[in-house]
């Protein structure tokens, strides 16, 4: 099966598997491993990627539903070596610790502030309660919001 | 080197350095994903590995049959126990389990078969094409009956794996003179350390006939000695790097595809690549140790412990792993963080068909922390005491002689910490005050009706480093030159950052030693010395240790060698702000870039900590420590009791962590620690049914997510360790101990109910509360 997706701005083919998810594609096809595969079923949200601006998850997404529509991912966030607010927020705020669930929580951090820039502390836990972290208790991952939120608003 | 003194200095203060909230070094690469994790790994011409696994817990085989998957389209390999090199059998400890199962599978999901093909898919379909004829067994899965006599004898030595005694005192004396008695029995479900990397890793042949191996790990020489003897290669023929490691906690110190996938790879000739899904890593790694308790606390009526009685029962599962360490560990802390006169402890650690248990976050530790600290709260209730007042006045402190007979020598501030977390001010937001607080949050489930707060408290101490007499030592090679005109320092250890920051540590480490910004840390590989492992809470002291007896060298081979301005006596000089400094005066005598020149400095250091002993085995005596670490924690749930859900509003711990290297970094592992003690108080269990996993998937095995997880307030004392490098103590473990009794006593403490068994699930407290028995165990 040959896809062909507008991926991180660039028209990309990728000839697989009929049966491959989005997260397969992107990962084992064409190159760019930063949505990662801690559970495969939509449950852990670390590879969290947009499709035409949408949030989803793309291993719950089938290759071949994305034929034709605009894919970013996290590798598409920083911009001329420099990292992203939410990026740069991560790492301030200590909030990666071994960072398998990081690239995934960037892009629903910079989601969510991208729609909501002042989002509440239950809107906050409400839109992140769908990606897990097993090392950091969530409580670095909450300050890099914050420190995001203000370096955006500025 | 040439030496001449410089009078117009440019002074730079080094920043990151040991005491800062210094910024990880990899933390940038992976918040933009290109951090390659062992399960990123690519090479041109790779296949991919996958394993055929045993449905069933307890069977014999009679035959594997693999001549249906042969000649399929793109399969390059099949292997069975019969293509195994050399060593049929691995372990950390004993080498007893299968490198592929050969006449007998004693666990659901032990390997059978492994298969290389072109693509995932192809493997897949080979692997339904291998035939396994089963003779199946009735499994054993009660811990209870595993020393019965007519129980199955599952290993040749028969189903005890190891019985710790401790005897400490007279208990029988002190029963008779116990005032007040109360015995409780403590029941753990099986926790999983459900890191989010998956198990995975890429084996790629060398010209020499041996293998590189990229993987995770929490150890790599450890792991090449179990890889070399079942290749049946020379050590020099296998090579293991770390590749990134996706978390740990435990769940990677025993081997997982490293075998299989070198054996693949080998027979191929090709890079191999293998990659766990969740349900497989489920399977794919040891869990923590189930448990079943049974804790007798005397005391005088005014509160002064007179005995503890305990007698611990872990299920091993079907291999041995780690499991006689465990229950060392589980049986050394059974009578918890406290004075305690007369001590009897039996630890027993069990074969079964379960899964196979071995290390997680605590290592035993966890599970008699919970039982002890459930029962102090249960004596407390019966000689009416305020739980932390009777915890105060039987806290332990430097001098306090353990149920091991040893005494305690280091810093000991239980009482202090006990004392702090009493001065915590409570959250000041009441049951309701905001509905999403409310137990079941955004399910809006109740408006605060049948909502009843509790608090619970729970001390924690552990041992830090290796225990027992094991010779516990590091090694770090570090090398001073100037790059570029800058003083540059680079590190080799193959100590493991599995994301806990050990890399970070190190850089700190080097750049205060040697007073210098730039530091790089080289990759983990096992051609740099052994580091031991990334656990036990070991690794800033053992390989902080390591690198800082490197650079103290590093800075005695520069000074004794210079001559002029630099000849004086090694007191009298640092190095500071990129320059030889000297200490009355803080003034620069010589820069480094001039006082190296050409030349690089390398120096290795191997630090040891100071030795431990075996205890007896009939009396458990013995300085079996180096170092103790101790935590406490409060816990303020809210209950809804109709609906059994809970709310943990607020965890505080008070936690003495010897000195902060990175505060950050710290934080966050006390942090971690208590979301996996929340967990385990309340959501996970790995359902075992007959001996088979009914939870395998991150849909149905719940770790706390952001809703969960409650504001943590932390207290950090730093009373430095006499005995270790500046002063720290491990971090890692500790918070993971408490927090699971202090939430289930602050459960008890709003129900009423006595909750013995974890993780308390919503029925348990709904039915209970309703007055119906049937909530009880699983």
């Amino acid at each position: 099966m040959i896809l062909r997706a507008r991926v991180n701005g660039e028209w990309r083919e990728a000839d697989s598997w009929l049966g491959s998810s989005l997260l397969s594609v992107l990962r084992e096809d064409l190159g760019l491993a930063g949505s990662k595969n801690a559970c495969e079923q939509g449950e852990c949200g670390s590879c969290s990627v947009w499709m035409d601006d949408e949030l989803v998850c793309a291993c719950l997404v089938l290759a071949i539903q994305a034929n034709g529509r605009e894919i970013r991912t996290v590798e598409s966030l920083a911009k001329d070596g420099n990292l992203h607010p939410v990026q740069e927020a991560f790492v301030k705020a200590g909030a990666v610790q071994c960072g398998f669930c990081t690239p995934g929580l960037i892009v629903a951090v910079a989601d969510l502030l991208r729609l909501n820039p002042h989002p509440g502390e239950p809107t906050v836990r409400e839109a992140l309660s769908g990606n897990l972290c097993r090392c950091t208790g969530y409580a670095k991952i909450l300050d890099a919001v914050r420190l995001a939120e203000r370096a955006l608003g500025s | 080197m040439r030496a001449r003194t410089i009078t117009s200095p440019r002074r730079v203060v080094v920043r990151e350095g040991v005491g800062t909230n210094a910024r990880h070094p990899d933390a940038t690469v992976k918040v933009k994903g290109e951090f390659v994790y062992s399960s990123d790994l690519h090479r041109d011409g790779m296949l991919w590995g996958l394993t055929l696994r045993s449905p069933h817990p307890y069977a014999r085989i009679r035959e594997i049959d693999v001549t249906g998957a042969r000649g399929m389209p793109g399969v390059r390999a099949i292997l069975t126990h019969r293509d195994v090199p050399g060593r049929k059998t691995y372990g950390m400890k004993v080498a007893d389990q299968p490198v592929l199962a050969s006449d007998v599978v004693r666990y659901q999901g032990e390997p059978v078969a492994v298969v290389a093909a072109d693509h995932p898919e192809a493997a897949r379909r080979a692997l339904a094409r291998i035939s396994v004829d089963y003779q199946v067994l009735e499994p054993l899965v009660d811990p209870r009956a595993a020393l019965e006599r007519d129980a199955p004898l599952l290993h040749p030595g028969g189903n005890l794996v190891r019985h710790v005694k401790i005897r400490h005192g007279d208990v029988e004396l002190a029963r008779a003179a116990a005032e007040v008695v109360v015995t409780g029995e403590y029941e753990i479900g099986m926790q999983d350390q459900a890191f989010l990397g998956p198990e995975s890793g890429l084996a790629v042949p060398t010209e020499d006939g041996g293998v590189d191996l990229y993987v995770s790990s929490q150890w790599l020489h450890e792991d090449l000695e179990q890889v070399v003897a079942s290749l049946a290669l020379p050590p020099e023929k296998v090579r293991i790097v770390l590749a990134g490691v996706g978390g740990a906690f435990g769940g990677r110190e025993d081997l997982s595809i490293h075998i299989h996938a070198s054996m693949l790879a080998l027979r191929t000739g090709r890079p191999v690549k293998m990659v766990y899904g969740r349900e497989e890593s489920f399977f794919g790694h040891v869990h923590r140790h189930p448990a079943l308790m049974r804790f007798e606390h005397g005391a005088t009526r005014d509160g002064k412990l007179v005995f503890v009685a305990a007698r611990l029962l872990l299920d091993g599962g079907a291999y041995t792993s780690t499991s006689q360490v465990v229950i060392a560990n589980a049986s050394y802390f059974a009578a918890g963080a406290y004075e305690v006169p007369n001590a009897r402890i039996d630890g027993f650690a069990v074969y079964t068909n379960n899964p196979p248990a071995g290390a997680m976050r605590g290592f035993g530790a966890v599970q008699s922390c919970y039982g002890v600290e459930s029962n102090m709260d249960k004596l407390a209730g019966a000689l009416g005491i305020d739980p932390l007042e009777l915890r105060l006045r039987n806290a332990m402190g430097t001098g306090t002689v353990l149920p091991t007979g040893q005494p305690i020598d280091g810093p000991a501030r239980v009482e202090d910490l006990l004392s702090r977390l009493r001065a915590m001010p409570l959250p000041d937001v009441p049951p309701g005050a905001e509905a999403w607080m409310l137990p079941g949050g955004h399910g809006n489930v109740t408006h605060g009706e049948g909502v009843r707060r509790g608090v619970g408290y729970a001390l924690g101490m552990k041992a830090i480093g290796y225990s027992g007499g094991a010779d516990d030592y590091s090694t770090a090679r570090v090398r001073l030159s100037v790059v570029d005109g800058e003083p540059t320092a680079e590190v080799w250890s193959a100590a493991v950052e599995c994301g806990q920051g050990i890399l970070t540590v190190q850089a700190q480490i080097a750049r205060t030693e040697l007073g210098l910004e730039t530091v790089i840390v080289h990759e983990a590989d096992t051609s740099i010395p052994n580091a031991g492992s990334s656990s036990a809470s070991r690794q800033t002291w053992m390989t902080g240790g390591a690198v800082k007896g490197a650079c103290e060298a590093i800075r005695r081979r520069v000074l004794q060698g210079a001559s002029g301005a630099l000849s004086r006596s090694l007191d009298e000089l640092m190095f500071e702000g990129g320059a030889v400094v000297e200490i009355r005066t803080r003034k620069v005598v010589m820069p480094l870039a001039e006082v190296l020149d050409d030349e690089a400095v390398e120096e290795s250091f191997e630090y040891h900590h100071r030795p431990t002993t075996s205890i007896d085995t009939e009396t458990g005596q013995g300085n079996a420590h180096v170092a103790f670490a101790f935590a406490a924690q409060r816990a303020v749930v809210d209950v809804d009791l109709d609906l059994g859900l809970v709310r943990v509003v607020e965890m505080a711990i008070a936690e003495d962590v010897g000195r902060a290297i990175n505060p950050l970094a710290v934080e966050g592992q006390i942090e971690g620690g208590i979301a996996q003690g929340l967990g385990l108080a309340l959501l996970e269990e790995l359902q075992v049914v007959h001996g088979k996993l009914r939870n395998p998937s991150f849909t149905d095995y719940l770790i706390p997510t952001v809703a969960d997880m409650p504001p943590v307030r932390i207290e950090l004392l730093q009373t430095p360790h006499p005995d270790s490098p500046y002063g720290v103590n491990g971090v890692g473990e500790l918070s993971a101990l408490s927090s699971t009794p202090a939430i289930v006593n602050a459960l008890r403490n709003a129900t009423g109910l006595s909750l013995l068994r974890i993780p308390v699930r919503p029925e348990d407290i709904a039915l209970a509360a309703r007055g119906t028995a049937a909530a009880a165990g699983p």
